[in-house]
């Protein structure tokens, strides 16, 4: 391969292959989940015609029978658990994006344009705060949040956790896009009357929606997916989708069909969020390390 | 004017606020509780201080010392695969090939989907009987591997899990790097006929090593905050052989119900980190000035 390293040439079949190669790699373990939340268990289990099955939406019906708007022939008993966390998790993603959001982006311009620390400081301290496994934070949390706050059990509770573990990482991100934001156009509004407040919501928002797009996702992702935390705080009516999983795993005889539909619902709105914004996504990820 | 001073302020206190009751408190209370004999039961203000007990108990403590030992191997295999798979991967795929933006997409999926599901897909893969490995080995004639339920599998199978999970981040890392590598240094090594492997070997790397360093600090912190796979996955077992240590604080402040002693081990586990990323910090300050110094030697020449 010596002489290959040439950039712009590379149009050798077997880098083609090797790209194949990988895409199933990656790809694979994901599509076996998918393919499985469609088989009945009879399929699951047996050692033949493993490529050929008659796909269905039993699993999917027995897993969401309690939002669905018919009752689905073949289920007994509707389970409410899993309908009921997946509102939990909806809402809990959601509310803590939006709050982070709102308050890293205000945290990011002040640092930024008031120049309160260097950027050093901030790297650092982003750093610092990414090195805290959730599992430190799990005797604390529980700690704190029962017996001072009194917010174990609530959506306010785990909303407040999610908030402050992400705040960093978006206010660091955040701070890169707005340091492109030419001050020039913020002077030219404040000429025209604008308050800080109008300058900041009118003029600086919308020229930083690429970084918006990518700090959002990472949040959401995170709340979207965390357990550990979840799974201390919350309480039977508040759960999330994760900690319903993990309870309905046991030692044996596990529904196979059923456990992956639900996985597959879990893993829906990353999957779409890494097609719809992958741009985005690699900025974010290597903002970090690469741009230093 | 006074009020466009307030300004800044304004803007900082909300997120000030949430840092400071939602995770400066915590751990400073994380601190505090270390040193008490504290369960779930009680108040913290009813739990009996104990001084460094905790600290000392678990030095001598068998299964924390077991718990290290597996985290430290699984963090040190999971890594240097990763790095060597990752960057490999990124060096033989730097070049102009269409459908790069593609596989770059894909290779994020497995890093944007829960652990928990990440866990639960290689459990069913790895399952002794309807699990696709098992399969395959038995349909080419092989006989069935253990995967989960014996000590040396159980690691080898989280570490084989993780590095699926993990080596894309490292080569989308690498590849970021690699694209934006002064194009003159490597004009002139051409020109002075290096071949690849010299190219790689004095040039690539070398400028490369600051973003490595970081990127494979990013990745050894996340290795010991690895939990929901491994719990989905094997839950420690078989035996401890794959209890790691974020694994054992939650079940030592859960099941054993001792929220002081899984705080000493939360301490000990936070300065481990900490000390990872001085070294690293110092480390790739160095290097960093060994670039510059190439870069500029490569610019001149």
């Amino acid at each position: 391969m010596s002489r290959e390293t040439t950039q712009g040439t590379g149009a050798n079949p077997a880098f083609y292959a090797l790209m194949v190669v990988l895409v199933i790699m990656a790809m694979g373990p994901i599509m076996l989940m998918i393919t499985t939340s469609l088989k009945l268990n009879v399929d699951v289990m047996s050692d033949s015609a493993r490529l050929l099955f008659m796909p269905t939406m039993q699993n999917y019906e027995t897993v969401l029978c309690d939002v669905l708007w018919y009752d689905p022939a073949h289920v007994d008993y509707c389970d409410p658990t899993f309908g009921r966390a997946l509102k939990n998790s909806l809402i809990i993603a959601l509310v803590s994006t939006a709050i982070t959001l709102i308050l890293g982006t205000m945290a990011a311009y002040a640092l930024v344009r008031f120049r309160f620390f260097g950027r050093g400081t901030i790297s650092m301290t982003t750093l610092m705060m990414r090195m805290v496994p959730p599992a430190v934070l799990l005797v604390p949390v529980f700690g704190i949040w029962t017996f001072n706050f009194g917010l174990d059990g609530t959506y306010s509770g785990i909303i407040l956790v999610y908030v402050a573990m992400n705040l960093p990482f978006v206010i660091w991100i955040l701070q890169s896009f707005i340091v492109q934001v030419p001050i020039q156009l913020e002077e030219a509004a404040r000429m025209d009357g604008a308050g800080p407040f109008q300058v900041f919501f009118l003029v600086v928002i919308p020229l930083i929606k690429p970084g918006l797009a990518a700090a959002a996702i990472f949040t959401f992702r995170i709340a979207w997916n965390e357990f550990l935390l979840a799974n201390a705080l919350l309480d039977r009516n508040t759960r999330t989708v994760p900690v319903t999983i993990v309870n309905s795993l046991t030692e044996y005889d596990i529904d196979w069909g059923v456990i992956m539909a639900t996985g597959s619902l879990l893993a829906i709105p990353p999957i779409i969020f890494t097609f719809v914004a992958s741009k985005q996504i690699i900025t974010g990820m290597t903002a970090g390390a690469v741009k230093g | 004017m006074n009020g466009r001073r307030l300004t800044p302020y304004l803007f900082m206190a909300p997120a000030a606020f949430i840092l400071g009751v939602a995770l400066l408190y915590p751990i400073a209370y994380m601190i505090y509780a270390s040193f008490l004999d504290w369960n779930p039961s009680q108040r913290i203000g009813q739990a009996e201080f104990v001084g460094l007990r905790n600290y000392t108990w678990l030095l001598g403590d068998a299964s924390f010392r077991e718990s290290l030992g597996v985290t430290l191997k699984f963090a040190f295999f999971v890594v240097s695969l990763e790095m060597l798979i990752g960057v490999g991967l990124a060096l033989l795929l730097d070049r102009s090939i269409r459908g790069m933006t593609a596989l770059r997409t894909i290779f994020i999926l497995p890093m944007m989907i829960a652990p928990i599901v990440v866990g639960l897909i290689w459990r069913y893969m790895y399952h002794p009987t309807v699990g696709i490995f098992n399969k395959t080995l038995n349909a080419i004639g092989v006989e069935s591997v253990p995967w989960l339920s014996d000590s040396f599998w159980a690691l080898t199978s989280i570490i084989i899990a993780d590095v699926w999970q993990w080596t894309p981040f490292i080569f989308i890392l690498s590849l970021a790097a690699l694209q934006s590598l002064p194009r003159s240094a490597l004009e002139a090594a051409r020109i002075d006929g290096a071949t690849g492997w010299q190219q790689i070997w004095h040039i690539k790397l070398p400028l490369m090593m600051p973003v490595l360093i970081v990127t494979c600090l990013l990745r050894l912190i996340d290795a010991f905050k690895v939990l929901e796979v491994v719990l989905v996955m094997t839950n420690g077992g078989p035996g401890l052989s794959t209890e790691i240590l974020s694994l054992r604080i939650s079940r030592t402040a859960s099941e054993f119900r001792e929220l002081g002693v899984a705080a000493a081990m939360s301490n000990y586990l936070l300065l481990m980190l900490m000390l990872l990323t001085v070294l690293m910090f110092v480390y790739s300050r160095v290097s960093e000035a060994r670039a510059a110094r190439i870069r500029q030697a490569a610019e001149e020449s």
